[in-house]
């Protein structure tokens, strides 16, 4: 494939064509027949991953660019799509029959998932500071509506109103320190503005502006992976949006945020690694230390779990920093390749525990309060059994993969030699597990409110149960996945 | 050195940051909208500076045009209240300025000794240079994948809109073309033979 063969951006033009071709055929689907654009959606998703795969095995995992530079291919960006099309995909299924009850499955809904998708996509593929750019804006613009979706829901559309307001704010930092990057190295593309740096010397006027759009460029990433001191918006957010909306906004677009981080931060400023990885472990240490803290005082299960998010996101912060000591980046691939793992990880546990949320609420009933779990295990033991398991490995207990992913972290920062903040992150770990062991006690040990068995069609109870056991699997035999992580970020 | 065109610059930059600034103080909702008029215009003048001719323009005519008027209508039509919109703005403006002005006081120091060094000037270029074209080439040639995905945000712009706010009511009337176009004449008039008066 040559530079310009717009072959490798083979999925993102099957997703664009497919959900434009959706948004048209959904006008003349009724809306008792709504299952079909489901159906449709799941298979726009299915040729997304037939074209990635097509991709990869067409390149051999080689880096291609493509529209001038503004679009990079490698082995990364190819297994973070898979992931996404993997939790866009659960999110539909799990969120099917919560949105039909409530009347919110509309084909909007499904044509802003799809566009929010490309919108990771092309973050996740991009190589320049206005491909990642435009990809943002993309996601960002699809989650604001699907939150605001239940137009009825005063507390939906403050969401809305705040996330929206907020992340315009993010993005005007992130624009900032953009534009103080391009007049410093002259080049929106990343690749080149990593050249350019590398040929500045430490006291140039160029590097006193690279270092002030530095700052800028970090808070606004921050903001979108939701650490502290940017993360006011999450809490409100999760808890406003519809669960299904929450489901999405707490899953996929978090490999998009870490790709992102990624391209800025070490394809484009790997030469300021000194200066980034310092404000970076300050935005991990306040977010393990509020998350975990914060979480402990909800009493709502998605207040809770959005305070989990920033803690968690502080976590794998701990790996992106861990990359380079003193100016050698021997480690550099273990740590981000462990941060990857994180991410991948973190994202079926969010997926799975909202998965969770949509099951046991039903029509005209919101599972969102702890003593709404209370006794789980009387109605239903293997429901209840895989929501222990999801807690144990958010809680990062052995054997799931949470243990790991906390594990392969944790030994990175260790190799890094910042044993101090791998002492902090086992601390506030060790705090942080307290909220997630309560829901397994109120599970097992507390009387149920009421009896009712849990609802949820086959296809659902069958897809959460995989996730449930993939936990597991990834916690006994982590080595498949890691290795796929450290091929990709080998690849970069 | 301090020439015309450095003059120019920092007068069109001082209206441009007054002007916004009053967009946000001003109390009258017309007047606030009145110098983000201003303060687009300006924005234009320095584009033009840079010799950016064709995107000052745009910029006039698309914001300043279109935008700024549509803007200006619904401001009038609607009446708000901005005053009761704003509660608590004046009570804070003081706490938010002072720590504006410190950030802002930071961000100078970390550049201050440095700016100087940056004077860059636009090159001086060919009288047959054209702006318009340049753009339109690089638009449509390197910057083709950035300009698609411009477009697909406007596409998910136009969804979200309608998506958020079109509600059809249950007791709104409308009409059908189609059936209007299906109906035949038996459906509509029926014809009665009525026996003719005799006594006529």
């Amino acid at each position: 494939m040559s530079d310009n063969s717009l072959l490798p951006a083979l999925p993102e033009i099957l997703l664009l064509a497919g959900a434009c071709a959706l948004m048209i055929t959904d006008l003349f689907v009724r809306d008792e027949r709504r299952g079909t654009s489901c159906a449709l959606a799941l298979g726009v998703l299915l040729a997304c991953a037939a074209g990635t795969t097509f991709v990869l095995w067409g390149t051999g995992g080689r880096l291609v660019y493509s529209f001038n530079g503004l679009y990079v291919a490698d082995v990364m960006s190819h297994v973070l799509k898979l992931g996404a099309y993997v939790a866009v995909a659960a999110a539909l299924v799990y969120s099917r029959q919560y949105l039909l009850d409530r009347g919110l499955l509309r084909g909007e809904f499904l044509t802003l998932l799809l566009f929010a998708l490309l919108g990771m996509m092309v973050m996740m593929s991009a190589n320049s500071f206005l491909s990642l750019y435009l990809g943002l804006e993309l996601l960002s613009l699809c989650l604001y509506a699907m939150v605001a979706l239940n137009r009825d829901s005063a507390q939906s559309v403050e969401a809305a109103m705040k996330y929206f307001v907020l992340g315009a704010l993010a993005s005007g930092l992130l624009l900032y320190g953009m534009s103080m990057i391009y007049g410093a190295t002259g080049s929106l593309t990343i690749t080149e503005v990593s050249k350019q740096i590398g040929t500045l010397s430490r006291d140039s006027t160029q590097h006193t502006f690279l270092v002030f759009g530095l700052v800028f460029l970090v808070a606004g990433l921050a903001f979108k992976l939701g650490v502290v001191p940017f993360h006011m918006w999450i809490p409100d957010v999760y808890q406003g949006a519809p669960t299904a909306v929450t489901l999405v906004i707490g899953s996929a677009p978090k490999l998009a945020a870490f790709a992102m981080a990624i391209r800025l931060l070490v394809n484009g400023l790997l030469d300021l690694a000194g200066d980034w990885q310092q404000m970076l472990a300050i935005a991990a240490v306040l977010s393990m230390a509020i998350g975990n803290l914060a979480a402990i005082a909800q009493s709502n299960l998605k207040r809770m779990l959005a305070y989990s998010t920033i803690a968690h996101m502080g976590f794998m912060l701990l790996g992106l920093l861990s990359g380079v000591v003193g100016g050698n980046w021997l480690n550099a691939a273990d740590a981000y390749a462990a941060a990857m793992f994180y991410v991948v990880v973190y994202v079926a546990m969010s997926a799975g525990a909202f998965g969770m949320l949509l099951l046991l609420s039903s029509k005209g009933f919101e599972c969102e309060q702890l003593e709404d779990l209370k006794g789980l295990n009387r109605r239903s033991p293997w429901t209840a059994c895989i929501m222990m398991v999801l807690m144990f490995s958010l809680a990062g207990v052995p054997p799931t993969a949470g243990f790991y992913a906390k594990l392969a972290v944790l030994s990175a920062t260790v190799n890094a030699g910042q044993v101090w903040l791998a002492v902090v992150a086992v601390v506030f770990s060790l705090i942080g597990a307290f909220y997630y062991l309560r829901i397994v006690k109120l599970m097992y040990f507390d009387e149920p409110k009421h009896l009712a068995p849990v609802a949820g069609d086959a296809g659902f109870r069958f897809l959460l149960s995989a996730n449930g056991m993939a936990l597991l699997v990834f916690g006994i035999l982590p080595q498949p996945l890691m290795t796929i992580c450290f091929i990709a970020i080998k690849s970069l | 050195m301090v020439n015309f065109e450095t003059v120019v610059f920092y007068l069109f930059a001082a209206i441009l940051l007054g002007s916004a600034l009053r967009v946000i103080t001003a109390r009258n909702p017309v007047h606030a909208a009145l110098y983000l008029v201003l303060a687009f215009f300006t924005a234009s003048a320095i584009w033009l500076l840079l010799r950016a001719e064709f995107l000052a323009v745009t910029l006039v005519l698309v914001y300043v045009g279109a935008v700024m008027v549509l803007f200006l209508f619904v401001v009038m039509m609607l009446d708000v209240n901005l005053e009761r919109l704003r509660q608590g703005f004046w009570q804070y403006l003081p706490l938010g300025l002072a720590v504006g002005a410190l950030m802002a006081a930071e961000m100078a120091a970390v550049l201050y000794t440095r700016w100087s060094g940056l004077a860059a000037r636009p090159r001086a270029l060919a009288p047959d240079y054209s702006n318009t074209k340049e753009l339109g080439r690089l638009i449509y040639t390197d910057y083709a994948y950035a300009f698609e995905l411009a477009a697909v945000i406007l596409l998910v712009a136009i969804v979200a809109a309608i998506a958020l706010t079109l509600r059809r009511r249950k007791d709104s009337r409308s009409q059908d073309p189609s059936q209007q176009v299906k109906a035949r004449r038996a459906d509509r008039v029926r014809l009665v033979s009525m026996p003719a008066d005799k006594d006529g």
